[in-house]
């Protein structure tokens, strides 16, 4: 279980977040929304321990995420960046398994590359790919390898940073599918940051809306439409006028 | 309030000057730190240093046949003025190994390396490649910058070494060919003048500049602004501060090596 407790961070004079509270049960797939510059990504870094929060607590089944061991901690999780973050010098099946080739998780090479390969199946990649390097990839299939490199060390915790942005809708329901089934499959706690209302449908358990720096709202995915809260009633239906300000 | 003003200009700029070099040495201890705390990631700095010596073989090789002919024929006119055409092997030689060689080659490098390293780790920082990187427990000071800055101030020693022997070898071409010297005199006036020490300190001099190119590369990259301008600003910065560098411990090595 992921809890945050009274999370602040600001930016200079940019306060993001501001008293975040949230709880995120093992093995439940939680999926944060709310408007670009909201603090998603900020709130995300911050569980993740790449931005250092300015007060607040975070932690994981009840340690504190900045007193255990780093190593121990991010070994826990796979995370599947917006842009997929692929690491262009090495080939696909080496990005797949990174983690797997150096650390403490370290394997034979052959055996990581198998695992690798076996990875890119399960996302509906063909084992040609393997060898071709970043560039030479879709968007689409950057994306399904980043999520193989997310899953190749079977974490506990998988975080997914826009998962569907720049898709097309059939390559976004692909990928939407692809989170849910492997989500369900090893039974890990998911938290996803999107805008994108149809994956907040396809892969929430539960949802919560950050805005103004603090969770606006939070509950079961079912319980989204009849909520009764403006503000979140204003962003699922994506309307320009209502209680949150838009630039037009 | 308007007098104050320039000094407050000044203060402020002479502050933010100062927390630049803060930053840039405390950047620098923390890779030197990591040399001595597992794990060393010995295919990337193999890569580095195939990337970073290997390939800047041609363009520090051409740069200093280039320089070695040009000393040639400025120290035979400018000694015929007090009739010291004689002395030109000697001069190419040690001014390639003590100065022209480590200096050249360091400028050379600094615009090839620094700018390609500093554009390609602030390319993984704009594109959360570094972020991935520690998601997936890897440093990225001892992924990226150690073996870099490693493989850079093992690398430009030996390039000043090879630049100084084609530097001379440029001398020596233009000398014979050009301006009339006897081959085998050439080579013994050269034997004969040119000091282990001169050879010594111009590589000295390189691995600190390879050490300073590559700290400068990794440091912008690390620190890029979001974008292609951010990514652009960063390798500018790069080579400029690589530069200067070299030039500056130049000096100061200069300095310390043939003064005191």
């Amino acid at each position: 279980m992921i809890t945050l407790t009274d999370v602040h961070k600001a930016f200079g004079a940019n306060r993001v977040l501001q008293g975040v509270n949230l709880t995120i049960p093992t093995a439940e797939s939680m999926v944060i929304i709310g408007g670009s510059g909201t603090g998603k990504s900020v709130l995300l870094k911050c569980i993740l321990g790449l931005v250092r929060p300015d007060s607040g607590s975070i932690s994981i089944d009840g340690e504190d995420v900045t007193k255990t061991d780093r190593d121990a901690f991010l070994a826990r999780f796979g995370m599947l960046f917006q842009g997929g973050a692929l690491f262009d010098s090495l080939s696909v099946w080496q990005n797949v398994a990174f983690r797997l080739l150096r650390g403490a998780q370290k394997l034979p090479k052959a055996q990581a590359r198998e695992i690798a390969i076996e990875k890119l199946r399960r996302v509906g990649l063909k084992p040609e790919v393997a060898d071709l390097f970043p560039a030479e990839l879709s968007g689409g299939m950057q994306k399904r390898v980043g999520l193989a490199r997310a899953i190749a060390a079977a974490p506990q915790i998988i975080f997914f940073d826009e998962p569907t942005t720049g898709l097309d809708p059939i390559m976004s329901g692909v990928i939407n599918d692809l989170i849910r089934e492997i989500v369900v499959e090893m039974g890990v706690t998911a938290m996803t940051i999107t805008h994108d209302m149809t994956s907040v449908r396809a892969i929430a358990d539960r949802v919560a809306m950050l805005h103004g720096g603090l969770i606006r709202w939070t509950g079961p995915v079912a319980g989204m439409d009849g909520s009764g809260d403006p503000y979140l009633d204003q962003f699922i239906h994506g309307r320009a006028t209502g209680p949150i300000e838009s630039v037009r | 309030m308007i007098l104050t003003a320039p000094f407050a200009a000044t203060g402020r700029v002479t502050l933010a000057a100062l927390a630049a070099i803060g930053r840039a040495a405390l950047f620098a201890l923390a890779t030197v730190s990591h040399l001595f705390r597992p794990p060393f990631y010995w295919r990337e700095f193999a890569m580095q240093l195939i990337q970073i010596g290997y390939f800047s073989l041609p363009v520090v090789g051409m740069t200093a046949f280039f320089t070695g002919g040009a000393l040639a024929l400025q120290i035979y006119s400018g000694g015929a003025r007090f009739n010291a055409e004689s002395v030109v092997p000697s001069i190419v030689a040690i001014g390639m190994a003590r100065e022209l060689g480590p200096v050249l080659g360091g400028l050379m490098v600094a615009a090839r390396v620094a700018s390609s390293i500093a554009a390609e780790i602030g390319t993984m920082k704009v594109t959360e490649q570094i972020d991935a990187l520690v998601t997936l427990s890897t440093n990225p000071m001892k992924y990226l910058t150690l073996p870099r800055v490693l493989a850079a101030t093992l690398a430009v020693p030996v390039l000043v070494g090879i630049g100084d022997a084609i530097g001379i070898m440029g001398g020596f071409v233009v000398g014979v060919n050009r301006l009339g010297f006897n081959e085998a005199a050439y080579l013994k006036n050269t034997a004969d003048f040119l000091q282990t020490w001169d050879v010594g300190s111009g590589m000295i001099k390189g691995a600190v500049f390879g050490f300073l190119v590559a700290l400068m590369g990794c440091y912008y990259g690390m620190n890029s602004d979001r974008g292609a301008q951010g990514v652009g600003r960063a390798t500018k910065a790069a080579v400029v501060a690589a530069s200067v560098l070299i030039l500056a411990s130049n000096y100061l090595l200069t300095e310390l090596f043939f003064t005191s």
